[in-house]
């Protein structure tokens, strides 16, 4: 036997494999899936960073407590994410109070104030408790995971930002590696170190040349321009997506115009967290999503929205497929070195986007 | 809280009986929180079955939590040899700790029984001795299943850390010798949301066996992307796949896989004249029988062989030197590398000066996944 620990390194042997047409075609099909999810998050990320100056690192954190809450449905347990969504409502709720009171020194409307936070995450909460052990079809599980994480985004910025609303981007950042650490701990404590594997919502293929279509990749691809699309919609069309934008565009006037920016940056977050939660559910079925694995994902999401200099949706869709492209043909051609590369796109992009813009932003 | 009662309770009597000069103390530092702890806990559990007297000397086990934390691990094992002055040090069972255990343990002179593979280079493991097998004892129990099966070319898919690049380095040479050509190597992460490309580069490939290197449910993704490939070869999967998770999220895709595995939880599936069949069944029993059927554990496997270990090497050392003692810490050290070929559950121990891990060839157990349950080849 070779003595123990004696470092033999192996030569890499790169398997000879020419590219050719349907070998390209798999693999753009498959950076796309990915860069649709990514896209997704992206688009949060550039959401959160417009409206409230967050780097919002937790976004991937979402995905993994969908995709693993939905996991806990499936095996008939009350997910460990309803428990955890009601401490965060008591949290908010005794905030709320206290900030309350202080302002106006009158209980009974400090608790009436109180209350407001605790409404939705109970209604959640208890109707979860109920439907774990039903076991519904998968829809109906589906739409409750989306509504048990979707409640978590209000609570997050109200217990961890809204205190610190005017604060510089720095502080929210750091803030936000903190809200990280703690939501992936905390991931850890409600499901368990072992990763999950989601059913598949529509299990049919379709040959399409060289490249199988799986009804997943279809469902990822149909949810995610539905959504940007609805996003779009709500931004143009509607009036809260409207102060949204001009929260975003100017904080002190729009609170001149009487947007509140407590409201904005809730709501913000809720749209936040739903996006985070239905990647989750889209993503849960075709890889194994462990407590941590949100983080990654999320990451890339964030590439993506730093491509688009956070603040273009279009930007960031096209950052994301084209990361997710990347980073399928990365892994083609070099797969121990697949995230260096997609990482390392990152720096001629803020090198390239530095110097076209110079130092004019006022807010990075 | 009641295991903490536990802890502190034997703490508190093992400190207290440590002016008995006579009695033999082995400090014991386990992950029994955080995120290792579900390796730590099932250790202890097994501990809690440790005999009271060895040789006819008193054992008092010093349990401490080292809170999967180097930190913590080092500063237990600054206790034991400071306060304690045990006599040997086991833990911890997770790498990065017991690592930083090591320096403590071989600077006082202290015996450090790890359980886990940690990979100090030989030389400076003259104190520290490994319970977990390792990957090349495993790998060889692997490389010899595809020379029987005729498997002429393999493809690697495995972890882009350090288990992945370990067992490359460990299978690589074994691959070589057995003239098997390794057509393809592709690497994956844990939490990565696809393998498709690695899958059609070695699918293109089309070995005849495909080693895919993963830990847990981490394992059934890549096989997973190769089926849907439509790759129809073998498929062979590491000892840290060697867990219930690998069937439960694997499902029908990895019904035929080749897993390899210690022999400590196969006990009843073992042919009669399989070295470890006695151990490894004995183990089981008194662990089920003790915290209740379908508990067994290959954690607790280790603190079981730990046991086996320490019942052979201490009468040996009490004939050299009395406890509390260098020349007693020293003799148990020489008496754990001159002991010889020592059955264990976990396979066959022979811990020589040379070589401080020590499991035999005859250690790596080949199963295949049969209706989601593992079966002994």
């Amino acid at each position: 036997m070779p003595p123990r620990g004696m470092a033999v390194r192996i030569p890499y042997f790169p398997t000879r494999l020419s590219m050719d047409f349907s070998i390209a075609s798999i693999l753009l099909l498959d950076g796309m899936t990915n860069g649709a999810i990514y896209a997704l998050l992206g688009l949060a990320t550039v959401l959160v960073f417009t409206v409230t100056r967050v780097i919002f690192i937790p976004q991937g954190e979402f995905v993994a407590y969908g995709a693993l809450t939905l996991a806990m449905l499936q095996s008939g347990k009350t997910p460990g994410t309803v428990w955890l969504l009601l401490i965060l409502a008591t949290m908010a709720s005794l905030m709320e109070c206290i900030e309350r009171w202080r302002h106006h020194g009158n209980i009974p409307r400090a608790l009436k104030s109180g209350l407001k936070p605790l409404l939705f995450p109970v209604a959640i909460a208890l109707v979860s408790i109920w439907a774990a052990p039903q076991q519904f079809p998968l829809g109906v599980q589906a739409l409750l995971s989306v509504a048990i994480v979707a409640a978590f985004g209000p609570l997050v910025y109200r217990v961890a930002y809204q205190s610190l609303e005017a604060a510089t981007p720095l502080v929210l950042l750091i803030v936000s590696v903190g809200v990280h650490f703690a939501m992936t701990g905390l991931g850890l404590l409600f499901f368990g170190a072992e990763g999950f594997r989601n059913p598949t919502f529509w299990d049919e293929r379709f040959a399409l040349g060289p490249v199988t279509l799986s009804g997943q990749t279809v469902i990822i691809f149909a949810v995610s321009l539905a959504l940007i699309v609805l996003l779009w919609l709500y931004f143009e069309k509607s009036l809260r997506g409207k102060a949204l934008r001009a929260t975003a565009v100017n904080r002190t006037g729009a609170r001149l115009m009487g947007i509140s920016t407590h409201t904005s940056g809730q709501l913000t977050f809720l749209m936040a967290a739903l996006i985070g939660a239905l990647s989750g559910l889209l993503i849960g079925p075709t890889t194994t999503v462990f407590y941590d694995s949100g983080f990654l994902i999320g990451l890339k999401g964030f590439v993506a929205a730093v491509i688009a200099g956070l603040s273009s949706y279009p930007g960031a869709l096209v950052g994301a497929l084209f990361v997710g492209i990347v980073e399928a043909f990365g892994a083609f051609w070099a797969s121990a070195f697949k995230e260096v590369i997609v990482f390392t796109l990152i720096l001629p992009i803020l090198l390239v986007r530095s110097l076209r813009s110079g130092h004019s932003d006022e807010e990075h | 809280m009641k295991l903490k009662k536990t802890l502190l309770a034997l703490a508190i009597t093992a400190t207290a009986s440590t002016a008995a000069l006579a009695d033999i103390n082995i400090g014991v530092s386990l992950a029994l929180t955080g995120p290792g702890s579900g390796l730590g806990i099932p250790m202890q559990k097994q501990l809690q079955l440790f005999p009271k007297t060895i040789g006819g000397e008193k054992v008092n086990l010093i349990i401490l939590d080292d809170a999967t934390d180097p930190g913590k691990g080092a500063a237990n094992a600054r206790r034991f040899v400071t306060e304690d002055k045990v006599d040997l040090i086991f833990g911890s069972c997770i790498t990065a700790v017991a690592a930083a255990m090591t320096d403590v343990a071989s600077e006082a002179g202290t015996v450090q029984v790890a359980g886990s593979p940690v990979g100090v280079p030989p030389g400076k493991d003259k104190w520290l001795f490994r319970l977990p097998q390792s990957n090349t004892v495993m790998g060889h129990a692997v490389v010899e299943h595809m020379k029987k099966q005729g498997v002429k070319t393999v493809g690697f898919l495995g972890y882009t850390d350090a288990y992945g690049q370990q067992w490359l380095d460990a299978v690589g040479p074994m691959l070589d010798k057995a003239g098997i050509k390794l057509v393809g190597t592709e690497r994956f992460a844990r939490a990565d949301t696809s393998v498709t490309p690695q899958a059609l580069k070695l699918t293109s490939a089309n070995p005849d066996a495909i080693l895919v290197v993963a830990s847990g449910s981490g394992a059934a993704m890549p096989q997973l992307g190769l089926v849907d490939r439509g790759y129809k070869g073998k498929i062979y999967q590491t000892h840290a796949a060697a867990t219930p998770d690998l069937p439960r999220v694997g499902g029908k895709a990895v019904e035929g896989t080749f897993v390899v595995s210690g022999p400590a939880l196969l006990g009843d599936q073992l042919a009669d004249n399989h070295p470890s069949k006695k151990m490894a069944m004995d183990f089981v029993q008194k662990f089920e029988a003790a915290h209740g059927a379908n508990t067994r554990n290959q954690f607790a496997g280790h603190s079981y062989d730990f046991q086996v270990a320490m019942e052979k090497a201490i009468p040996l050392a009490l004939k050299k030197a009395k406890p509390g003692t260098p020349q007693f810490r020293s003799a148990l050290r020489d008496s754990l590398e001159t002991m010889g070929r020592t059955v264990f559950a976990h396979g066959v121990m022979n811990w020589t000066a040379d070589d401080h891990w020590g499991y035999t060839l005859e250690t790596g157990v080949m199963t295949k996944v049969v209706d989601g349950k593992f079966k002994v080849e």
